[in-house]
């Protein structure tokens, strides 16, 4: 017999849902978190677009809240960093930890999530930490009235740097188009923010500096132009990758890594589903991540009874 | 509990509770608001029960503590630094899992 019927593998906002739904359902389930729920949330600073929180929420609170409310139910929590997945015979999946811990289960819900992109510039390994950041929140505080750049030109960026414009001096908002992917409402507010300059058609080639980042150097896809822009902080938000490395080949993903699922959420493997951002898909939101959870579960639900376990 | 085992240091006594410290020490570097310092904190709390004695965990909250993460050029929260006769062993930055952690204890054990 398997530890449990279903495993969860991640504790962001797919994960809480579905360790929810599955809690309420009656399945004995787990949900495993390599750390202590949350995942990319934790480093979002306001969410005004989740329904609910008309004033809107911290990243923070959000997921605290979700996980209260999935701990009022049956579900359980442990700290497991999965490494690998296998089938132990025809219905059983056992997880590994890279410490050779394991776990196994009937059915596992993958809702391991994303991790940003790196800008793959030089200069950016040596100096991340030292002025190369990825979370605004969790490192805008040491830019306190200094002048960074942010690059990117999509809804993290952007909103990133409304939330950097009350910490730093100056934004230069480097984006490598003429035209933000962000959403109306928050393009309309980086215009109207004296903080923040936007860069167009700009990408960033090289970060320079040795104890802490001094400037980037830009190049103007136009005009050919370069030059280097003196900034102390560079927070990098050009889109995310999914991690989904440790899964087996058989689990079918898209060119660049997400997984595949029908409209129950499983994967091309049987007994083996997907929720939130490592997941194949056009939007990527908390409250698709969510409504995914609660779906793969319903699937899970379905595929155990059919097989009467 | 495991919360009681981890040192709590600040710019005041991290000379006395780590730079001199007999043990070798792990200290982690976080602020209240930073998320992935709070999703860090459990794996933080569980090393210092397993590594009691052998080496000592620390934390230290970069926004009462300014002039030592100055001095060690943080940038970026959560970081890990660990310590060894006062030296840096090796520096972490990101809410890394447990086992990336313990691979650096390694070095010091």
């Amino acid at each position: 017999m398997p530890d449990y019927q279903l495993a969860i593998i991640g504790g962001g906002p797919a994960g809480l849902a579905a360790g929810l739904y599955a809690g309420r359902a009656g399945l004995k389930a787990v949900l495993t978190e390599r750390l202590s729920p949350g995942g990319q949330v934790l480093t979002t600073d306001w969410i005004e677009n989740y329904p609910g929180f008309p004033d809107g929420i911290s990243g923070f609170d959000l997921v605290d809240r979700m996980a209260a409310q999935m701990r009022k139910f049956s579900t359980d929590e442990r700290v497991f960093e999965v490494n690998s997945l296998e089938f132990e015979g025809e219905n059983e999946i056992l997880l590994r930890s890279p410490t050779g811990d394991t776990l196994s289960a009937r059915a596992v819900i993958v809702a391991t999530g994303a991790a940003p992109n790196r800008l793959g510039v030089p200069g950016e390994e040596e100096l991340a930490g030292k002025g190369v950041s990825y979370c605004a929140t969790c490192d805008g505080p040491f830019f306190r009235d200094q002048v960074v750049a942010v690059v990117g030109g999509g809804d993290s960026a952007v909103q990133e740097s409304l939330f950097l414009s009350k910490i730093v001096k100056k934004i230069y908002l480097i984006h490598r188009r003429d035209e933000l992917r962000a959403v109306k409402w928050l393009q309309e507010r980086a215009f109207s923010n004296p903080k923040i300059e936007i860069l167009w058609d700009s990408v960033v080639e090289k970060i320079n500096g040795s104890e802490g980042v001094e400037s980037v150097h830009l190049k103007n896809k136009k005009s050919g132009e370069s030059r280097d822009l003196p900034v102390q902080g560079v927070f990098i938000f050009v889109g995310i990758h999914p991690n989904t490395g440790f899964l087996p080949e058989t689990i079918k993903k898209d060119a660049r890594g997400f997984v595949v699922t029908d409209e129950w959420m499983q994967t091309s493997v049987r007994g083996i589903y997907a929720a939130g951002d490592c997941r194949a898909k056009p939007l990527r939101q908390i409250v698709s991540a969510v409504c995914e959870g609660a779906t793969a579960v319903y699937g899970v639900e379905h595929y155990l009874t059919e097989l009467g376990l | 509990m495991a919360e009681e085992k981890v040192l709590h240091v600040t710019d005041a006594d991290f000379e006395a509770k780590v730079v001199n410290s007999e043990l070798p020490v792990l200290v982690d570097f976080w602020a209240a608001w930073c998320g992935p310092c709070r999703a860090i904190a459990p794996v933080i709390e569980e090393l210092a029960a397993e590594y009691d004695g052998k080496v000592a965990i620390a934390k230290m909250n970069v926004d009462e503590n300014p002039v030592t993460p100055g001095k060690f050029g943080i940038r970026a929260i959560p970081t890990l630094i660990l310590f060894k006769d006062g030296k840096v062993v090796e520096q972490i930055t990101g809410a890394v899992g447990k086992a990336m952690i313990e691979n650096a204890l390694q070095k010091v054990l």
